[in-house]
């Protein structure tokens, strides 16, 4: 299991892969990889956002992400996990969040990548702060419930 | 005593500064720890408080050498 914060773009895609290929033991024993990425959107609220900056919680972000995915690990069979999030200077259609669950079957990897997805927006030390194209900014002021249907 | 207390995203902007050392005379809660800290502001609804990095309450106790943080609701992912 791992997590990680960090203020370098970072390629999901090239994360995960590398993460699977050095965890050898896993290799034949996993039947299911379930993947979310968070990206940066352009607009938010009625508003076109021009970019972004997250701020952090050094030391509790971390604990805070490493109890989520322990908490996971605690209801679900995961063979692994990892969670990748991006703090800093954000531009529109940049990943933010990695979040990788690998387990024997589907149903616990798609159940555990949801739950760590919905426990790190409701819990995790991370703020936005906007920039918006019309030139001001503001800081979101909370998080939306994932399992609420999109307008 | 001496205790480490940090603002986070947008209370740090109103309380004005990130972080604070403050001296006390013995333990006492967040709450009132906010209201030495920062008396001439009500903590905004829905502020969180850690304490060592960990999810705290109001109510919680602050001891010497603990680091407590106040920040907004959480908006990343």
């Amino acid at each position: 299991m791992r997590v990680k914060v960090t203020a370098e773009p970072f390629d999901p895609w090239f994360e995960a892969r590398a993460y699977q290929d050095a965890a050898g033991p896993m290799a034949g024993k996993f039947g299911a990889l379930s993947l979310f990425v968070g990206t940066m959107r352009d607009f938010n609220a009625g508003d076109q956002v021009a970019g972004m900056v997250l701020e952090h919680y050094p030391g509790m972000t971390e604990r805070a992400l490493e109890n989520i995915v322990q908490e996971a690990a605690a209801r679900w069979p995961l063979l692994d996990a990892l969670v990748v999030h991006r703090v800093g200077e954000i531009r529109p259609g940049d990943p933010i969040v990695l979040a990788a669950v690998w387990t024997s079957h589907r149903g616990d990897a798609f159940d555990a990548c949801r739950q760590i997805m919905e426990a790190l927006k409701s819990k995790a030390p991370f703020w936005k702060k906007e920039r918006l194209q019309a030139t001001d900014e503001r800081w979101v002021a909370e998080n939306t419930d994932g399992y609420l249907k999109s307008e | 005593m001496s205790i480490k207390v940090r603002y986070f995203a947008s209370l740090k902007e109103r309380v004005g500064r990130s972080e604070e050392n403050v001296t006390i005379a013995e333990p006492l809660t967040a709450k009132a720890l906010w209201r030495l800290c920062v008396p001439e502001l009500s903590p905004p609804e829905q502020t969180l408080v850690a304490i060592n990095l960990d999810y705290a309450d109001w109510n919680s106790l602050v001891r010497e050498g603990d680091e407590v943080a106040f920040f907004p609701p959480v908006t990343g992912g």
